[in-house]
């Protein structure tokens, strides 16, 4: 169980077809920040990537790429297994966004909040109900229904961020530092919940962070990038098996594992 | 739908003990006990003021048709009730006649300007030209103009009522959470989704500070406008009421017409603040006390 450092695909990957891939892509702002520079990345159906980089490295404005809330300057996001077209004829590509705030709806008790995407779809409001409560009890949410997100804690809001993401049943989970706000106990649980819905669900997940630790505790794969302009700088594997819990965070391969990665996220800082 | 095994099954640890905790008061006649004081207070000064209003006119042997004392006003209401109340509820009739027309109009106008650019361009300009000029200046011409005395004072009270609503909606309209509006973009949520589920209900408090701020102005333009008209023998309302008491010296009706002026400010400025607390009291910061 060694973490190989490896650019390019790991053998057996290549010959699975990427769910997104994500070619040469650079993006400029009009105020001249180089934002991503020649970006190449891969995402295959079902892995858990994290990006790993100092703040400023592009990573935001990575997720925003994929989710086609940002163009590219240069390059080309493809989604090689896309089937359906939405309403105005754009590819479906089945995303679930969790924000580094909760970004809830706060006139909306928790139900409604979750049920926002499927309304937004027309799905019929008991259908959409059924799968949005069933979706709070996934994510332990049970009872608390038709609280208002003011009467939540921040690690329960993230929660009810994540079933809204989820109720679709994306294929692909994008997540731009979602936990980095919670305290040291609560994100605890709350890796080892997202990556219980990840075991059962099986969606694509990216997950952006700047903690080393949270990375290697999730990821089977760590993308590790640099800023100015933002970059990949190298690629990391983590062999360790699933399900991983707090045995697997106070193993000795474990803290090998992370000394490798804040290695790599030294020298992308030094690059 | 949470399969054995794979539901969480702890999830009800230590992040639902950092759950915020909202006071739960104890209520006195319905009321939280916390706002007794700011009801109370205000009751009590007025109370000394009255008495000793009442007081330094009996003291000092002021005629009331100079400066008349709290009773004789009191008095005055009741015995002229028949006249005053029909001015009442015309000046009444007027004002929310004009503050409907300024949600109406206003909000209208306000969705309008936050879908198009060149809508508010081209219009805003106007929208403040209105605002800022004084309504007693352009009251006579309106009166001519129009020709029909309600409509007449309906046109100036609505003018100098839907500014704050209009002003107050485009800002709350444009308020919405960047993030989510990126939601609601990543859904690929209409317009009119984005405006029903996001932009509307985000302007809500905002649409209510303005509308607070409307309800008194609605009453204060009825009133300055029924003046301007009062002045041409033409109206019968409460401003009214006063020119022509004044004319003929009948100094406590005045007043008792005032009172009732200030009374309907008061009840308005309560109505909207009720109606403010009842829409946002579940979830906007301005409407939920925390227990500390
Ligand atoms: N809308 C924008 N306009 C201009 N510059 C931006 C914008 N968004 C991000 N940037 C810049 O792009 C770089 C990368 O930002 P970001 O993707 O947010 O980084 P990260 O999420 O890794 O911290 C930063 O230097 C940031 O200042
Ligand atoms: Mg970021």
């Amino acid at each position: 169980m060694t973490m190989a450092q490896n650019l390019g695909s790991a053998t057996g990957r290549a010959a699975r077809r990427p769910l997104v891939s994500v070619r040469q892509i650079s993006k400029k702002f009009s105020n001249g920040t180089l934002a991503l520079r020649d970006v190449d990345l891969d995402l295959f159906p079902g892995e858990f990537v994290s990006l790993l980089g100092p703040s400023g490295c592009g990573k935001s404005t990575l997720l925003r790429l994929i989710s086609d809330l940002s163009t590219p300057s240069a390059g080309t996001i493809e989604w090689p297994g896309a089937e359906s077209a939405d309403a105005y004829g754009r590819p479906e590509h089945s995303l679930g966004f969790v924000f580094q705030e909760p970004t809830l709806l706060p006139w909306a008790p928790t139900l409604d909040n979750v049920t926002l995407p499927l309304r937004l779809k027309k799905m019929n409001r008991t259908e959409a109900n059924q799968r949005a409560a069933a979706m709070l009890d996934l994510v332990g949410l049970k009872g608390f229904e038709k609280s208002y997100p003011r009467e939540l804690s921040g690690g329960m809001k993230m929660r009810v961020s994540i079933a809204r993401a989820l109720v679709t049943e994306p294929k692909v989970l994008l997540m731009d530092e979602p936990f980095a706000a919670l305290d040291e106990i609560t994100r605890h649980k709350l890796n080892d919940d997202l990556l219980m819905l990840w075991q059962r669900n099986r969606f694509t997940a990216v997950f952006v962070t700047h903690s080393v630790f949270e990375s290697v505790f999730l990821s089977e794969r760590i993308v590790v990038m640099a800023a100015r302009p933002g970059r990949v700088m190298s690629e990391l594997m983590v062999d360790a098996p699933f399900p991983r819990d707090n045995l697997f965070r106070t193993s000795p391969e474990y803290a090998h594992l992370c000394r490798l990665g804040s290695d790599a996220l030294k020298k992308a800082i030094d690059a | 739908m949470s399969e054995a095994g794979l539901a969480l099954p702890n999830a009800r640890g230590t992040d639902q003990d950092t759950a915020p905790v909202f006071a739960e008061e104890a209520r006195i006649l319905g009321l939280p006990k916390s706002r007794w004081p700011g009801i109370l207070a205000p009751i009590v000064v007025g109370v000394i003021m009255l008495v000793a209003w009442e007081g330094l006119v009996r003291y000092k042997n002021i005629p009331a048709y100079l400066f008349p004392g709290p009773l004789v006003i009191i008095e005055t209401l009741l015995s002229d009730w028949a006249t005053l109340s029909v001015a009442l509820w015309i000046t009444l009739r007027i004002t929310f006649a004009a503050l409907i027309a300024a949600v109406l109009l206003g909000g209208a106008l306000a969705i309008l300007f936050t879908q198009s650019k060149w809508m508010e361009r081209s219009l805003f300009p106007y929208a403040v030209i209105l605002q800022v000029t004084p309504v007693v200046a352009i009251a006579p011409l309106i009166i001519i103009l129009v020709g029909d005395v309600n409509l007449s004072l309906l046109i100036c009270a609505w003018i100098v009522a839907f500014f704050p609503i209009l002003s107050n909606t485009i800002l709350g309209l444009n308020s919405a959470d960047h993030n989510l509006v990126a939601l609601f973009q990543l859904y690929g949520a209409s317009r009119w989704q984005t405006l029903r589920y996001l932009r509307l209900p985000a302007s809500l408090p905002y649409f209510l500070g303005g509308l607070k701020i409307s309800g008194g102005l609605a009453l204060i333009g009825a009133v300055v406008a029924e003046f301007v008209a009062g002045s041409g023998g033409s109206a019968s309302g409460l401003a009214y009421r006063i020119l022509e008491s004044s004319y003929q010296l009948k100094i406590p009706r005045m007043f008792a017409a005032l009172l009732l002026i200030s009374l309907s400010g008061i009840a308005i400025f309560l109505a909207t603040s009720w109606l403010s607390h009842r829409l946002l009291y579940r979830w906007h910061e301005s409407a939920l006390k925390r227990d500390t």
